[in-house]
């Protein structure tokens, strides 16, 4: 990913900064410039629940070259309080333990590094709520 | 020293990762005895950060905890001090990570602080200092580390990950005050104790040079002045936290100040999380405000190589008892873990090179 790029969504990826659409209610995540249900422009800013529960889950053992060396991972559909489904990693949990219904909350974490020298890129993923 | 107004802590959040190795793992592969380790230094295990952890990671979870508790906006926060001997960037402000992510942008000072194991209280100093002058309203300061132990080093079975975020502001602005700052010192030497130039991936140190010159001179000196300042004496001390790069050394300090083992036991975090360098002492006075009652006066000095100590000395207050449940104690995080090998242990530290 570009460093213009990953700077951009910097909110969305690290604060779970998302819209609404004033129109029909709609959340829209990540950032559009028209809501993706109605195609109303007036989007309001809307910050997810960060909490949640696990819809539906894949094991990564191949993944990109960027994601080799935190082989395997987990990539799930994370289905939050107010509805909102994200596709996020789950995360401080061993791969074979992951089942779907488990309850999750959002934590800050690194997701890969642009080589030795390039920026290292943050988001949210998710990890088992245990408290 | 003493800010013109009175400063408090608002807030204080710690975050410790969920792995762990064991010095008996880490002697298997080496060939070496756990016994010293385990029954001379006290330390039974360490917290080892995950693949995708890093200092901004944990720096942003102990935030996030000591906002909650502080119950404000990170909006209200003016500055945002990172203290660590582990960034990720060699040039790049992990401050600036930090305090984007957890939304105190961008209206904030923000600056990394680095002396070793003392890098945390550094920070705890210059928020009080910029609070207590009215420059700011509130002053995050952080303590947080994945310290680096080179392969089969003594360091190697200490080293730990983890880190406390510590809020402070106005006494008069604080609804819910944590605990009242009675006074602070700082006590700082040329002392080349230990270190890590350029370039290299893990410290060197002076062997036993560390004891005695450095963190014994320098963490005792500090707590004494702090002690002669405020005209108080070491039973006047409910808790007391030393910077614990192993679990003899602040018994030791302790009881040559007059201070007793259950003065220190309730801060002593070492056996269960290993080191935490610049974390160390912020999280024991972490883990303590976890436990305090209000009255109780507490006492932390750090300790950093090169060398210094910052000593403190917190009244503690009401609302010690109103936030405590709002974010997750130290010890729910030393209760949250996943022992691991010393495979895992080498992918996750990066020490596999490909």
């Amino acid at each position: 990913m570009s460093v213009p790029r990953y700077w951009r969504e910097i909110p969305g990826r690290t604060r779970l900064e998302a819209q609404k659409c004033s129109k029909c209610g709609h959340v829209i995540y990540p950032e559009r410039l028209r809501c993706d249900k109605c195609g109303g422009v007036l989007l309001e800013p809307y910050t997810l629940p960060e909490k949640g529960k696990l819809l539906t889950f894949s094991i990564v053992r191949s993944p990109p070259s960027n994601f080799v060396k935190m082989a395997p991972f987990v990539l799930g559909i994370v289905e939050l309080e107010d509805g909102t489904r994200i596709t996020t990693q789950i995360t401080d949990i061993p791969v074979n333990d992951v089942s779907i219904g488990m309850s999750l909350e959002a934590v800050f974490r690194k997701i890969s590094e642009d080589g030795d020298s390039g920026i290292i890129q943050y988001a949210m993923k998710f990890r088992p709520a245990f408290r | 020293m003493k800010p013109t107004s009175d400063v408090v802590i608002s807030g204080w959040g710690s975050y410790i990762p969920l792995y762990r190795i064991t010095v008996e793992e880490i002697a298997r592969i080496w060939g070496k005895s756990s016994r010293h380790f385990r029954d001379d230094l006290l330390i039974d295990e360490k917290a080892v950060a995950g693949m995708d952890e890093d200092v901004a990671t944990i720096a942003v979870e102990a935030s996030k905890n000591a906002l909650s508790r502080a119950k404000i906006s990170p909006k209200e926060l003016g500055a945002v001090f990172v203290g660590s001997e582990s960034k990720p960037y060699a040039v790049k402000p992990t401050g600036s990570i930090v305090a984007e992510a957890i939304g105190a942008t961008p209206r904030v000072l923000s600056a990394d602080m680095e002396f070793a194991c003392k890098a945390g209280t550094e920070c705890l100093q210059c928020s009080i200092g910029l609070v207590g002058s009215g420059m700011i309203n509130y002053g995050l300061a952080i303590g947080a580390d994945t310290a680096q132990g080179a392969p089969a080093d003594p360091l190697e079975f200490s080293a730990g990950c983890g880190g406390t975020a510590l809020i402070v502001g106005q006494k008069e602005k604080v609804k819910e005050p944590v605990a009242l700052l009675e006074g602070s010192v700082s006590y700082v030497t040329d002392t080349p104790d230990f270190w890590r130039r350029p370039k290299q991936d893990y410290p060197s140190h002076a062997e036993a040079f560390t004891g005695e010159p450095a963190y014994f001179a320098h963490i005792i000196s500090s707590t004494k002045m702090l002690l002669d300042e405020l005209s108080l004496k070491p039973s006047d001390f409910k808790y007391a936290v030393f910077h614990q790069p192993n679990g003899k050394f602040p018994i030791r300090a302790a009881r040559s100040l007059g201070f007793k083992k259950e003065q220190v036991e309730a801060g002593l975090l070492v056996p269960y999380i290993g080191n935490l360098y610049a974390g160390s002492s912020v999280t024991g006075f972490s883990a303590v405000l976890d436990i305090a009652s209000p009255g109780d006066r507490v006492l932390v000095a750090s300790f950093g190589s090169g060398a210094g100590s910052d000593a403190f000395s917190f009244l503690v207050d009401d609302g010690v008892m109103s936030k405590r449940d709002v974010a997750p104690t130290v010890m729910d995080y030393i209760k949250r873990k996943q022992n691991i090998d010393y495979a895992i242990y080498t992918k996750f530290r990066k020490k596999i090179v490909f």
